[in-house]
């Protein structure tokens, strides 16, 4: 697929540190989260970007920081040119309405007291000039045939969906404003197996139909593989490589990659005798106290002392086609290898 | 090599298998219904093997799992059917105080959830050195050195100053690691593990399988793996039983199962794997959703989503037919599905 190059959000440097505080009525700030630690990207009209990294990796609060839900440290964030970070009132507003979220558990992202119709038209209600006030019921109908339920089910409440119909009500609140960026946080990993599928198609389809760009993000990489254009890997705020599906999966250079394309397990017995496994030991250092220099180089095999004094940028790096943010890069297929 | 994997519904013991689940039938009472969960299922797992349990939410496999360990609420959940046989004795029908000494000696549990499965109360060493107190009668100091010695044998760094620390001091790993540590501190003869890496990160998910197996090859443990992720069960299981509305509908050999699936919903799971090569194109969905338990469809409960269905499958239960010694699948038309072969 050749995504035309230009260019619908454009992240720089994008910093959030949460502050550590101690002392009651006298606080003092001993030290700082560091969730997302300058992050830059572009996403394109129609792509899909996916985001992949462990849990703790930055990668919710990237995707707040992007819906202007929290405001960063500093970076910018510009939608269209403009910068959603330094939007205000009226102008925000106008602006949310072009990036919208599918979050990851339908179960508890709906109301319980809320009809279908009611949580499908509430952008309506947010945003009143969309859709004039006698169209919404119709609008919220036909809403909900593009995502394949029943739009005569509009009177009945999330309780009497089952998951995968639920997700698809959290899809149609997500379109209802005709966004150009949905962000998908883990859309489908609540999902049972069989209906997980379905949803991916689903969201397929409504990107072919309405031109939109996804920030896909999820931990099963065959599935962030099968639906995005290009990936990028975070690790302790980071990103630590960043290309187009092939190259991330086929030709990983950085070693936290390799590691985790390595440790998902491949759903074929054939040869598992044989499979090398990268496995890492430990747990990812705390984001509050991250190592210095590079941030993966206490779980790294191939760490030196360069690794400590000097951090490693995402760069496109020799004998690699993309970016990636080690010092010792090399390609190596660790998926097909033997 | 378990033979007893092929053995057909209701016909006799095979003999010798380690645990052996035989036609149980488990169903809950609810306001809104009986709502059978497990209707009829038959497996056994041997001493060193892996038995992997693959189903959705709602297939009925942690409930059976649930009553092989006789922790099953009850009411609302009640037997209604079946053995389970632990060396050749039916748990069932033991005294409580008996299944009590089995439970942690004979067969043990790992459940999914480690921060709700542990009491954030009390230290997990403190934890771990209960079963050795309630089981064995170990003095409080004994056990404690005795639960230091497995938080090192599951490779808990510096176990001996953590065995004080609550479980929420730890990360999700490390706690499962705890619960691992629990299960195995009396040497079981069978693991029951209940989805036990779902909640976890992938890097950490292979940590935890690797110290399953060779866990499980130290002590020569039969182990059964309930999930849902096709990756885990082809890595480590040597049989696989499928589960769906409360039956299994398909056991194998876990090369067989993934060369040539015999089972329209096996054969579905597999497929809708995002693959390589098919990127770009639809993935391929079994279509509907899974059984609802208090309206269970008619005949084979996977009639209305299946490509395959006739006639008589609305009407007529498929039993698990055999396929070859080692083999069973729960549809009329196996035969069919085994040709077309996987895409």
């Amino acid at each position: 697929m050749t995504a035309p190059a230009e260019s619908i959000l454009e992240v720089r440097d994008l910093v959030k540190h949460f502050p550590l505080t101690q002392g009651i009525v006298f606080k003092r700030q001993i030290g700082a989260i560091k969730a997302v630690d300058g992050v830059s990207f572009d996403l394109h009209r129609g792509e899909t970007l996916g985001l992949v990294g462990e849990s703790g990796c930055g990668k919710s609060t990237l995707a707040k920081l992007l819906m202007a839900l929290e405001r960063p440290t500093s970076g910018s964030v510009r939608v269209n040119g403009r910068d959603i970070t330094q939007a205000k009132g009226g102008e925000l507003k106008r602006m949310r309405r072009n990036i919208q979220m599918v979050m990851q558990d339908p179960y508890t992202s709906l109301n319980p007291r809320m009809t279908v119709g009611d949580i499908v038209g509430e952008p309506f209600e947010i945003h009143s000039d969309v859709v004039p006030k006698g169209g919404r019921r119709r609008k919220v109908q036909e809403l909900l045939e593009v995502v394949g339920l029943n739009p005569d089910h509009i009177n009945r409440y999330p309780h009497q969906f089952s998951g995968g119909q639920r997700q698809r009500i959290g899809i149609a609140r997500g379109l209802a404003l005709q966004p150009e960026i949905i962000i998908c946080d883990e859309p489908v990993s609540a999902l049972d197996v069989s209906i997980q599928a379905q949803v991916m198609n689903l969201l397929e389809r409504l990107q072919n139909e309405f031109n939109l760009a996804y920030i896909f993000i999820a931990h099963d990489l065959s599935v962030v593989r099968h639906i995005s254009d290009r990936v990028a890997v975070m690790y302790l705020g980071k990103i630590v490589e960043l290309g187009r599906d092939r190259e991330i999966y086929e030709r990983p250079t950085h070693p936290y990659t390799q590691a985790l394309l390595s440790a998902v397990p491949v759903p074929n017995p054939e040869g598992r005798e044989q499979r090398q496994r990268i496995i890492l030991q430990g747990d990812p250092p705390s984001p509050a106290n991250p190592p210095s220099g590079c941030h993966f180089r206490t779980r790294c095999w191939k760490a030196q002392d360069i690794c400590a004094q000097q951090e490693p940028l995402l760069e496109i790096r020799q004998g690699s086609d993309h970016p990636s943010a080690c010092h010792f890069a090399e390609a190596k297929d660790v998926v097909n290898a033997p | 090599m378990t033979e007893v994997l092929s053995e057909h519904v209701g016909s006799g013991s095979a003999g010798g298998a380690l645990l052996e689940v035989e036609d149980l039938h488990v169903e809950f009472r609810t306001r809104a219904g009986v709502a059978k969960a497990v209707n009829g299922v038959t497996y056994s797992v041997d001493a060193g093997r892996t038995l992997a349990v693959l189903g959705e939410s709602g297939s009925g496999k942690s409930v059976t799992a649930q009553t092989i360990m006789g922790i099953l609420d009850m009411p609302p959940g009640r037997i209604t059917g079946g053995e389970i046989r632990f060396r050749g004795v039916d748990l069932l029908k033991l005294p409580e105080d008996q299944r009590r000494k089995i439970r942690g000696e004979g067969i043990s549990m790992v459940f999914q959830d480690a921060l709700s499965a542990l009491n954030p109360v009390f230290p997990v060493g403190w934890q771990i050195a209960e079963m050795f107190r309630m089981h064995r009668g170990t003095s409080r100091s004994d056990a404690r050195k005795k639960a230091v010695e497995l938080m090192d044998r599951v490779r808990i760094p510096a176990a001996k100053e953590r065995v004080n620390d609550f479980p929420h001091q730890f990360s999700g790993g490390m706690r499962q690691r705890i619960m691992i540590a629990m299960a195995i501190a009396l040497d079981p003869e069978v693991l029951i593990a209940d989805e036990p890496t779902t909640a976890l990160d992938v890097t950490v998910q292979a940590q935890i399988m690797g110290l399953l197996a060779e866990l499980q090859r130290d002590s020569n443990m039969g182990l059964i793996l309930i999930t849902h992720d096709l990756g885990v069960v082809a890595d480590v299981a040597d049989e696989i039983a499928v589960m769906y509305g409360g039956r299994i509908v398909e056991k194998a050999p876990v090369h067989d199962l993934y060369r040539n699936p015999a089972h329209p919903y096996s054969k579905g799971l597999l497929e809708s794997i995002p693959r390589v090569d098919l990127k770009g194109q639809e993935l391929y969905a079994i279509k509907g959703m899974p059984p609802n338990l208090l309206e269970m469809p008619t005949g084979c409960a996977f009639h209305p989503r299946c490509p395959y269905r006739r006639d008589n499958c609305v009407t007529d239960v498929p039993p698990l037919y055999t396929i070859s010694g080692t083999r069973g699948s729960a549809c009329h038309y196996w035969r069919e599905v085994i040709d077309d072969g996987s895409r």
